[in-house]
């Protein structure tokens, strides 16, 4: 299985830094989607499945709302359109959150275990479904919005190449998240977030408006899954209907890796699941690389349940 | 749902204003999520993509949630009102008390029984011949063969508690075990039947064997994973399974031997009768559907046996369980192959009957179904099961016949696109308005005196 | 571990038994004996490493260090800390109960006491082959399943209630219901996890009559958990009293009720008032016990 003997790419320093490079970008993206994951998970218990597709959905938000800038409004600065296209899809997005929640899930608070996660997969074949059906189900191509980069070196004919929108990328999650891990660590909300995460019924006694901390929680996490849809869009420059699974899958797979429930955990697990992805596909094959995804998810929960992160929780008997 | 989108005022006062000001809210909120999915459509252009304004559209959307969000809410006052001066109801299956529940189900089973028995003669009868016929027969063996992996997902899900959201590799498992077994060693389909279970229940135990000491939603999505591995495997591993492109003719099934050709040896001149390519249909349904009731006694039979007692208990508590010596492992794995079984089953009817397979047969979606059918169902319940396997396939394939709309919304209207985005908003929707399900009580598996119906209240829905 | 220990009349010996959970060590260096035939009482105050040290002798949680020997009265012996958690009930013959009662809920007070007899009717069925084909060997192992259940259906005085979900039970009741299920799995040891938590005294007198036609009725010994120490000081035999995962008492109820250091756990007073407290309080002990 080994086909990148074949290329001539193995134990060459150059194409591992540019791996290195490949794998940081793909990562911070997982990193961004697997926050939502991991804050719904911690506050509420469930695994949001729609979440992917919420992802996939802001991407959608962001190539028409690009669109519109820059071919009908006539905006020539891409740097001002970008910033444009991501505040407006992170609000948008938010609202696609909080709809979701509002509708399918907080009904279904407090009831059997099972009907949230149905009720998600629901959603999640509603979502693809409907942008399927509104926007047709084909690959949607952008047009190239940033483009060039920075040669970091080069030997035998082999360039390293740090494109600008890998250093956007990277650039654009670690100034979101250190936003984020402000909210969480320092203010009101990320107090009643926290304590709801501990304890619901006790938060609610100490006068914590439950509802509203959730609400709030799966807005937070679809905006930060907007950003990954924008940069994903950026930096794929093709968006499908179909494109919310797998990336959710693995980004599931990042909360779970860097232990569910903790913020620096997924975005450790999406670096890791990118660098892994990146490589496996480099070295050794392109075909198995969601294999190699999936098959670290099962390996993670059967070996380290807790993941990296996470606390181990003993069984209560 | 009753409390309004925003709970922005308390009840009372100018109660028709709050109406339409939560349905305004609805509205504005629509408004917001139709910008910009909706409102502009992208098409492939002669310079990248061209953007379609429809904000007509958009507008009738709003327009469209608000009537029916103010409609919602004055139906739910005038209900409440109603409520106020009446008793509370038991709410039930349906409304009614678990014991009526009990008598209403058996009805329904023998029923649905009955139904399938007769179905293709009268789905004859109806359509005037046994090819004008074939729709419905197809559809029925459709609907069978959910039926018959809604059991076996019950057995797994509903009975014993584990929650596995990649049911579809077993499908998968028994649909190419058949496909390969039958093009590259020729075997017949009845020997290929059991040997498909079997290898599905035995993928089953090597898949279950290591994630069944996880819990709830992580079992779920490793159970996931491991479908999806399947089907990646299923997909790239082109030299044994033909890749993408599938496994192509697959020999048809036989009755007993006697294939179902027009030549001198087939079944029709065997059995005397005219040649009719819709004997060999007919005989797929009468297999499907006695595959789905082989499922269902043995399912029926178990849970009266201490293994099915044990999975049910394992569903309830598991430490009480490993506290009475139960070893949950072995119990949990029996569960878990045992349905895997049936889905192997299941899946090699599906490859003789379609002749042909290929991966994206068996995505995550079938999966979702099949879940979605048991849920809905009612965990545990196997009436619950064949009405929402009912529902599920046959429902959705009824929109095939709405070409009614196409008059009211132009003719590039096509009703079998909105299939899986209904199937979705009513996934949501089943489980906001009855989240255990069509029936969820319990029939205990034994009694000393007359059976008695445990209300869903007590029943527990298993943690792994 | 040193030599097998000499288990001459004892049931279970604990030996040395020391349970941490990271840094915190919840059972530290405890030894003691169940004797065969006695109701053995674990008692102290909350937080003392009572329903620790239930969980390592039930294989709930597997011990840092210690042996746990049972031994059956044709002479085998189980080391339970290396048995898998079902075995210590299947081959060992250890029963038990939960301090928040664990029932099946949803399934009939009937059906509790059949799935506690799992093993033997597994065993009947076939592993569910025969069962399925309907065998008539099944079916006479599953008449007398039932006959054993209404047995102790009648002993705790549920007969009437058999077809009732367990949930409905009165809280009383559910408490006994989890003692009888615990014992149609035919224990030579019970462990009895707070049992009289939550009774009043007159469910509370029904629970000692119980466990006392088990400790006579039955091969079978006990050992509980307890805070009422009307229960404790009224039926044992023997008890031990722990203290921060540590034992500092052992002996008879009246023994125990007498030693200082008791006292002073469960009053907390410095060693050097006990003697005092001693002789005002000693027999105050019995009510002043803190409820769980």
């Amino acid at each position: 299985m080994i086909r990148g003997a074949a290329i001539g790419t193995d134990a060459r320093m150059d194409v591992f830094v540019q791996q290195l490079i490949n794998g940081l970008t793909l990562g911070s993206i997982y990193g961004l989607i697997a926050i939502g994951y991991t804050m719904v998970f911690g506050i509420i218990g469930m695994v949001n499945f729609a979440h992917g597709d919420v992802f996939m959905v802001s991407s959608f938000i962001a190539l028409i709302l690009f669109l519109i800038l820059t071919t009908w409004l006539g905006i020539s600065s891409i740097a001002l359109a970008l910033l444009i296209v991501l505040v407006l899809a992170m609000a948008l997005t938010a609202l696609w959150g909080w709809a979701i929640e509002r509708i399918a899930y907080r009904p279904l608070r407090g009831s059997f275990r099972l009907a949230p996660l149905i009720s998600a997969i629901g959603v999640s074949i509603f979502l693809s479904n409907f942008v399927q059906v509104a926007q047709g189900a084909r690959n949607k191509p952008t047009p190239p919005m940033l483009s060039g980069g920075i040669t970091l070196f080069e030997t035998d004919g082999y360039a390293v190449f740090l494109s600008y929108k890998q250093c956007l990328i990277m650039g654009v999650t670690v100034v979101l998240l250190t936003g984020f891990w402000y909210l969480v660590q320092r203010t009101p909300f990320g107090r009643a977030q926290r304590a709801c995460e501990q304890d619901r019924k006790m938060a609610a006694l100490l006068g914590i408006d439950v509802d509203r901390t959730i609400s709030l929680t799966f807005v937070l996490g679809a905006a930060l899954a907007a950003v990954a849809g924008v940069l994903y869009l950026l930096y794929y420059g093709v968006v499908s209907f179909s494109d919310g699974f797998v990336p959710g899958v693995k980004a599931f797979t990042a909360a779970v890796l860097g232990g569910i429930g903790s913020l620096p955990g997924a975005v450790l697990g999406g670096l890791i699941i990118g660098l892994i992805e990146t490589f496996w596909s480099a070295y050794f094959s392109i075909e198995y690389k969601d294999v190699a995804a999936f098959s670290i998810l099962a390996i993670v929960l059967i070996f380290m349940p807790s993941g990296i992160l996470g606390r181990a929780d003993i069984e209560k008997v | 749902m009753a409390g309004g989108l925003m709970n922005t005022k308390p009840p009372g006062g100018s109660a028709l204003a709050d109406v339409v000001r939560d349905a305004g809210l609805y509205a504005l909120v629509a408004f917001g999520l139709c910008v910009p999915l909706i409102s502009y459509r992208t098409d492939p252009g002669p310079a990248g993509l061209d953007l379609t304004p429809r904000w007509p559209l958009v507008a009738g959307l709003c327009a469209a949630i608000f009537v029916v969000r103010l409609l919602q809410r004055l139906v739910l006052m005038r209900r409440d009102a109603r409520r106020a001066s009446a008793p509370a109801q038991t709410d039930e299956t349906l409304g009614l008390a678990p014991d009526a529940a009990i008598k209403l189900s058996t009805l329904a089973l023998w029923a649905f029984i009955g139904l399938a028995l007769t179905l293709p003669f009268v789905a004859a009868l109806a359509s005037g011949g046994l090819g004008e016929a074939r729709y419905w027969i197809d559809l029925g063996i459709l609907i069978l063969t959910y039926v018959m992996l809604g059991w076996g997902l019950n057995i797994v899900v509903g009975l014993a508690g584990l929650l596995d959201l990649g049911y579809v590799a077993f499908y998968a498992v028994g649909a190419y075990s058949y496909a390969l077994l039958a093009t590259t060693f020729g075997l017949s389909f009845w020997i290929c039947l059991p040997l498909a279970g079997l290898f599905a229940a035995l993928w089953g135990m090597l898949l279950g064997f290591p994630v069944l000491r996880l819990r709830g939603d992580y079992l779920a999505i490793v159970t996931l994973a491991f479908g999806e591995i399947i089907r990646l495997v299923l997909i790239n591993w082109v030299d044994v399974t033909g890749g993408g492109a599938g496994i192509s003719s697959i020999p048809r099934a036989t009755f007993f031997g006697i294939p179902f050709t027009a030549g001198e040896e087939g079944f029709a001149a065997r059995f005397g009768l005219t040649f009719d390519s819709m004997h060999r249909v007919v005989f797929l349904y009468y297999v499907i559907l006695a595959l789905a009731l082989i499922t269902n006694l043995v399912t029926l039979r178990l849970r009266r046996l201490p293994i099915g007692r044990a999975w049910e208990a394992l569903r309830e508590d598991e430490i009480a369980c490993r506290s009475l010596g139960i070893n949950t492992t072995t119990t949990k794995l029996t569960a878990f192959a045992l349905g895997a079984a049936f889905g192997g089953v299941a899946g090699s009817f599906f490859a003789v009957r379609q002749g042909f397979i290929s991966p994206e047969s068996f995505n995550f979606l079938e999966s979702a179904i099949i879940l979605a059918i048991v849920v809905l169902g009612g965990m545990g319940s196997q009436v619950g099961v064949a009405i929402a396997a009912i529902a599920m396939v046959g429902g959705p394939e009824m929109l095939r016949n709405l070409g009614f709309l196409k008059a009211v919304f132009g003719e590039g209207f096509d009703p079998n696109e909105y299939r899986l985005l209904l199937f979705g908003l009513a996934m949501v929707a089943m489980m906001v308005w009855r989240p255990r399900g069509l029936i969820s009580v319990r029939v205990p598996s034994v009694a000393l005196g007359k059976r008695r119906a445990i209300s869903g209240a007590h029943v527990s829905e298993g943690h792994g | 571990m040193g030599p097998v220990p000499d288990m001459d009349g004892v049931v279970l010996a604990v030996e040395h038994l020391t349970m941490r959970f990271g840094g915190l060590t919840a059972v530290g260096d405890l030894s003691f004996d169940v004797r065969r035939g006695d109701i053995t009482a674990l008692i102290g105050p909350n937080g003392a490493g009572k329903t620790t040290v239930f969980n390592c002798i039930t294989g709930f949680y597997k011990p840092t260090e210690g042996r746990l020997t049972l031994a059956h009265a044709d002479g085998s012996r189980h080391l339970l800390e290396r048995l898998p958690n079902h075995a210590v009930n299947r081959t060992a013959r250890v029963a038990r109960t939960f301090q928040n009662i664990r029932l099946f809920q949803g399934m009939t007070v009937l059906e509790n006491l059949l799935v506690a007899q799992h093993a033997p009717l597994m065993r009947a069925s076939g592993l569910s082959v025969l069962g399925l084909l309907g065998a008539g060997s099944y079916r006479r192992a599953e008449a007398a399943a039932i006959e054993r259940a209404k047995e102790w259906l009648g002993r705790i005085d549920l007969m009437g209630r058999a077809d009732d979900p367990a949930g409905d039970l009165p809280y009383g009741a559910q408490r006994r219901l989890e003692i009888a299920r615990a014992m149609c799995t035919d224990p030579v040891l019970l462990c009895l996890d707070e049992p009289a938590a939550g009774l009043n005294p007159r469910e509370s007198g029904e629970l000692n009559a119980l466990l006392r036609h088990i400790r006579d009725a039955h091969d079978t010994s006990v050992l509980l958990i307890e805070h009422d120490m009307s229960v404790v000081m009224e039926i044992s035999d023997h008890v031990v009293v722990l203290d921060y995962g540590v034992k500092i008492a052992d002996g008879t109820p009246g023994e125990v009720r007498a030693d200082p250091r008791v006292i002073a756990a469960y009053l907390g007073v410095e060693d050097e008032e006990v003697a005092e407290v001693d002789a005002e309080v000693g027999l105050a002990v019995t009510h002043l016990e803190p409820q769980a």
